[in-house]
């Protein structure tokens, strides 16, 4: 004999409870949480870098780096003077994103009565960081002009989710035949409205529009 | 691959809705809804649950998969359509200021529970 027995629930509920005490947690210790993604070596931790030489000392900033094994980005941001968490992804059986109970763990270890920002360097991968909210006020992707031009609509999902996109290694132009206006019109096909910043964070070319974005979203959460 | 994890959450909420009357029951299909917009594989997903279900009440059971497509409706001018390409802007006024109104679940419905044979 079988019989059906409604459940009807979020498969993914228990993630989404504790991305919304995050929020909760953030939002009382006046904390703006940015998440970062992107395909592995777009270009993420060395855009945060210079990002954050930009906002510091003015925007107190800390970070929570998850990379797979190495603590190689740590250190790069480490550099910057900033408070770096380095989450190791192996320990919490997943390798291809940070979930809500992993940050809620490693903003244990930040005193985040003392910062303005914590940026969230998600482990490098357009597919599963899109499924796993933990708790942040903006979503950026990162995409540099190694890349397909395509990546937008191969991945709609994650370009929906993101309030900005920053495009990277734009130095690189030169060399590359790359479309950039091709790749700039699929994202404004997935999303259109989404800001895009196009920069180099090997040159610091355009990185001042997106600094400036990130500094107002900030600023606006922490007057509000 | 964290259809791993998404595995192991359907098994910890299905193994929890069995109600404690059907002592040894064993789950036969697991009836999901998944949004296209989702960024869960389905295929990906049954094999991941192949193997996180073993010895647990839901062994061999069948994961049924609705794929939910994805439905907008444009903020600027009403309409409503559904998504099939990764195309986001209003089929008839083209804006750009889209309400997804589904696409993105990712739930469990129910579950068929069947009594073990004596
Ligand atoms: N030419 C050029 N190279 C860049 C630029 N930004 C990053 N790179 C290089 O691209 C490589 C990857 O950069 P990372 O910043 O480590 O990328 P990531 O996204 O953090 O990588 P993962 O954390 O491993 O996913 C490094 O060799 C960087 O030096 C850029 O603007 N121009
Ligand atoms: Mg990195
Ligand atoms: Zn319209």
């Amino acid at each position: 004999m079988t019989q059906e027995i409604k459940v009807v629930r979020r498969v993914l509920a228990v993630n989404e409870r504790m991305a919304e005490q995050n929020r909760r947690r953030f939002a009382e210790q006046g904390v703006f949480v940015l998440n970062v993604m992107s395909s592995p070596g777009s270009g993420k931790t060395t855009t945060l870098q210079k990002t954050i030489e930009r906002l510091m000392p003015a925007t107190r900033t800390a970070v929570i780096v998850g990379d797979v094994a190495t603590t190689h980005d740590a250190d790069r941001l480490a550099v910057t003077g900033a408070p770096v968490v380095q989450v190791n992804t192996d320990a919490f059986g997943g390798d291809c994103h940070l979930a809500a109970h992993v940050i809620e763990k490693a903003a244990d270890d930040l005193d985040l009565d003392a910062v303005d920002l914590l940026i969230v360097e998600n482990v490098g991968n357009l597919v599963c960081p899109a499924e796993f909210d933990i708790g942040e006020d903006a979503r950026v992707v990162v995409l540099s002009v190694t890349e397909g031009e395509d990546k937008p609509v191969k991945y709609p999902t994650m370009f929906r989710l993101c309030d900005a996109a920053l495009l990277n290694k734009i130095d690189l132009l030169p060399h590359l035949d790359y479309d950039k206006a091709k790749a700039i019109g699929y994202i404004r096909q997935v999303h259109p409205g989404m800001p895009i910043f196009e920069l180099s964070a090997r040159t610091g070319e355009g990185l001042g529009p997106w600094v400036d974005w990130l500094r107002a979203r900030v600023e606006a959460k922490l007057n509000a | 691959m964290h259809e791993m994890g998404i595995a192991q959450q359907i098994i910890d909420i299905a193994a929890a809705s069995i109600p404690a009357e059907m002592t040894g029951a064993r789950v036969e299909r697991v009836n999901l809804k998944i949004g296209r917009l989702s960024a869960v594989v389905p295929e990906s997903l049954r094999f991941c649950f192949g193997i996180v279900s073993q010895d647990t009440p839901l062994a061999g059971a069948e994961l049924a998969i609705e794929e939910t497509p994805i439905l907008a409706r444009c903020k600027d001018c009403d309409t409503r359509w559904t998504i099939d390409e990764p195309v986001f802007t209003c089929t008839s006024c083209g804006g750009g200021r889209l309400e997804i109104l589904s696409g993105r679940e990712l739930d469990i419905v129910s579950i068929e529970v069947a009594e073990r044979e004596p």
